[in-house]
């Protein structure tokens, strides 16, 4: 499942474009999962994107209307607002690659395998 | 555990959806999740819209439908069809539509998550109106937008415990799988309640139907049960679940015919029963359930006529050659023919239109002609229970019903089509026999429950004034004899009458002239006595004056001779001796 031919150490290609990346962070709580999430995303754009993101961070437990215009349901969720088109990515994006292919910061393994 | 069992009886939702109540015993387990299960368009989102709509309607419930596979605008269009504005009972916060929507080509799984997002919206939309009511449709979806299923059954299983935490009933759609009830193996989580809905074709004709899997602490009907869907949305027809409690009335009606009317004790058919006509092709089934429809226009009553074989025009038509005249009842509006081929549907589709339009129309007497052509559409013991719903359901609207029945040639006459005799309160056969060279109709009451009633057979005859019931003519056998035998053994019995009358007038005559004949020989002899006596009289005065004469005489000269009047005495009593 988790097959990775790698193109090479793909160090991003700092996306397309110089754009600001607008990403949202949609948790439920402070739960050991949203915690580690944040702090996944924090260190995945820090490298990857430095300078050109914002994250805004929305807990769904105080603000239970806003799940439904991203059409949440599962937590964590990661949306990337953007540049469209608007990508989602759940879980607590412990897994790097699968992060960066949902973001579209490299290509999918399987397009190129 | 067992101290006070009312605590245990469980609490119950009624769905509002007719019949499903009455299969159910009162509706869906309360507070609990319900499982609707069947496979693609067998009419499980409706089920359950219907559910929450007449929930929010007619039991104050308001209620969430999550939708995972329609938007919320595509469910508002669909159900506006139906008859229901979703988005105006949304307004009035009655109702609340999600729509919760899964790509997967959008979503990209990483590590651990959960279905809080769900829940939480849910629980929004749940506590927004203060819903009692929630729809899941269909929660499988998730399967196929979510790749972890180790998740996911966690997450339903924690889903299912929550609604029954929050105290909402549910119901959760599922699709059919392969061999299990649905695909995810849903039925697993939800062990309450489980509805089955099915759709299959038989015979080219596609009914649906709807079965009780499972009702946790609840007794339930178990059979399969056709329902449909059409413009008022489901309907479902429990056919076995109609307890025989109908009142029965003694008020009577006439069947239109006189003289029909007397063989039943003079006043017809009793109110509110059933009545079966059957016979052979052309024997007058239609023409007797004719007389019936005018006799209850004439008493101002509705009639509902559902016909199976001719239009409502070609049934007015042909009446009116023997003399009745439906249409001026048609034109009132009080009598409404409703003409269709048997087999433009199934039979639960006739069984719901048949109620539908007897609701809609409220007529006293209702005619279906013929109901043998039902025997088409369904396995003789489908129409049988057909039969048994249609005619209680007949018998509690306090309807008379008249449904004619065709035999086919060569049966047994007895044997109808259906097998519904049974089920009827009166049974008129009609035949048709052959002797010499036609045929003529005969009409008998095989049954009149609760009615003495005639058990002659009796021929009638179609005439330009209707139906009409001969005298009874049997022959000097006791044998019926019908049509032209019967005019021939009636002219030659008048025949007969003549020759006997002329004969008895003859020998009345002759008997008086005999009479004549001997008074005047009585006349003749006694005449001839007469002259006889008046003979012998005129005789015996002359012996008797001679004899007088010759004594004086002897006298007169005794006086004369001064003879001894001893010897005189003694002389004439030797005369007398002599």
């Amino acid at each position: 499942m988790n097959a990775k031919p790698r193109a090479g150490p793909a160090r991003a290609p700092r996306a397309q474009s110089a754009d600001i990346w607008n990403l949202r962070l949609y948790v439920a709580g402070q739960t050991p999962k949203s915690l580690a999430a944040f702090a996944n995303l924090k260190r995945l754009c820090e490298d990857h994107l430095k300078g050109h993101y914002t994250i805004e961070v929305i807990d769904l437990a105080e603000n239970p209307r806003l799940a439904k215009d991203d059409q949440i349901l599962a937590v964590p969720t990661l949306v990337r607002k953007l540049p469209q088109p608007v990508r989602k990515i759940i879980g607590d994006l412990s897994n790097t690659e699968h992060v960066l292919v949902g973001l579209d910061l490299i290509p999918a393994p399987s397009a190129t395998a | 555990m067992n101290h006070e069992p009312r605590n245990l009886v469980l609490a119950k939702s009624p769905t509002g959806i007719q019949g499903l109540d009455e299969l159910t015993g009162g509706g869906l387990p309360k507070g609990r999740p319900t499982l609707l299960c069947g496979s693609a368009g067998c009419g499980k989102t409706l089920l359950a819209m219907e559910f929450l709509v007449r929930g929010a309607v007619e039991s104050g419930e308001p209620g969430v439908f999550m939708a995972f596979e329609e938007n919320t605008g595509e469910l508002a269009t669909n159900f506006a069809s139906l008859g229901h504005d979703l988005k105006a009972l949304a307004a009035q916060k009655k109702l609340v539509l999600e729509w919760v929507h899964i790509e997967r080509a959008e979503i990209e799984e990483t590590g651990e998550y959960d279905l809080e997002g769900l829940f939480i919206r849910l629980g929004q939309a749940i506590d927004s109106i203060g819903a009692k009511r929630v729809v899941l449709d269909t929660v499988e979806a998730l399967f196929s937008g979510l790749s972890n299923t180790a998740i996911l059954r966690a997450e339903l299983r924690r889903l299912f415990r929550w609604l029954k935490d929050k105290g909402v009933t549910a119901i959760i759609t599922g699709e059919r799988g392969e061999s299990s009830l649905t695909r995810y193996g849903l039925e697993e989580y939800v062990a309450d309640c489980v509805i089955l809905l099915d759709h299959r074709v038989e015979g080219q004709m596609a009914t649906r139907r709807l079965r009780i899997v499972k009702y946790r602490g609840s007794t339930h009907g178990t059979s399969e049960y056709p329902f449909l869907i059409d413009a008022g949305g489901i309907s479902i027809l429990p056919i076995t679940s109609m307890g025989l409690t109908h009142e029965a009335g003694t008020e009577r009606v006439s069947s239109g015919v006189s003289r029909l009317d007397a063989m039943m004790g003079g006043k017809g058919y009793y109110c509110a029963s059933s009545v079966l006509v059957s016979g052979t092709a052309g024997s007058g089934k239609t023409s007797l359930a004719a007389h019936f429809a005018h006799a209850a226009a004439a008493r101002g009553e509705r009639c509902l006529w559902f016909a199976f074989e001719e239009s409502a025009n070609q049934i007015i038509r042909n009446m009116r050659s023997i003399g009745i005249d439906l249409a001026p009842a048609v034109r009132r509006g009080t009598l409404r023919i409703q003409a269709e081929r048997p087999t433009i549907c199934g039979l639960e589709m006739h069984l719901v239109t048949i109620h539908k339009l007897v609701n809609q129309f409220r007529p006293q007497v209702v005619i279906i002609d013929p109901v043998s052509n039902f025997a088409t559409l369904g396995s003789e013991a489908q129409v049988k229970a057909m039969m048994t719903r249609l005619i209680d359901f007949f018998k509690i609207q306090k309807i008379t019903a008249l449904v004619t029945s065709l035999t086919a040639g060569g049966t047994l006459l007895d044997d109808t089509e259906i097998g519904v005799s049974s089920l009827m309160d009166a049974w008129l056969l009609l035949r048709d026999v052959q002797n010499g060279a036609e045929r003529n109709r005969l009409l008998h009451l095989v049954k009149s429950r609760g009615m003495a009633h005639s058990n002659q057979v009796r021929e009638f005859l179609l005439t330009d004034h209707g139906v009409e019931l001969r005298d009874v003519y049997a022959g000097p056998s006791g044998v019926l004899l019908t049509g032209s035998a019967r005019d021939a053994l009636q002219a030659h019995e008048k025949a007969q009458t003549l020759v006997h009358r002329q004969e008895t007038e003859g020998k009345k005559r002759e008997l008086t002239r005999k009479r004549e004949a001997v008074d005047a020989q009585i006349a003749v002899l006694r005449a001839e006595f007469e002259v006889e006596q008046a003979e012998a009289n005129k005789t015996i005065a002359q012996d008797e004056t001679s004899a007088g004469v010759l004594a004086g005489d002897r006298v007169e000269m005794g006086r004369l001779r001064q003879s001894d009047t001893g010897a005189v005495r003694k002389a004439t009593k030797r005369k007398e001796i002599h």
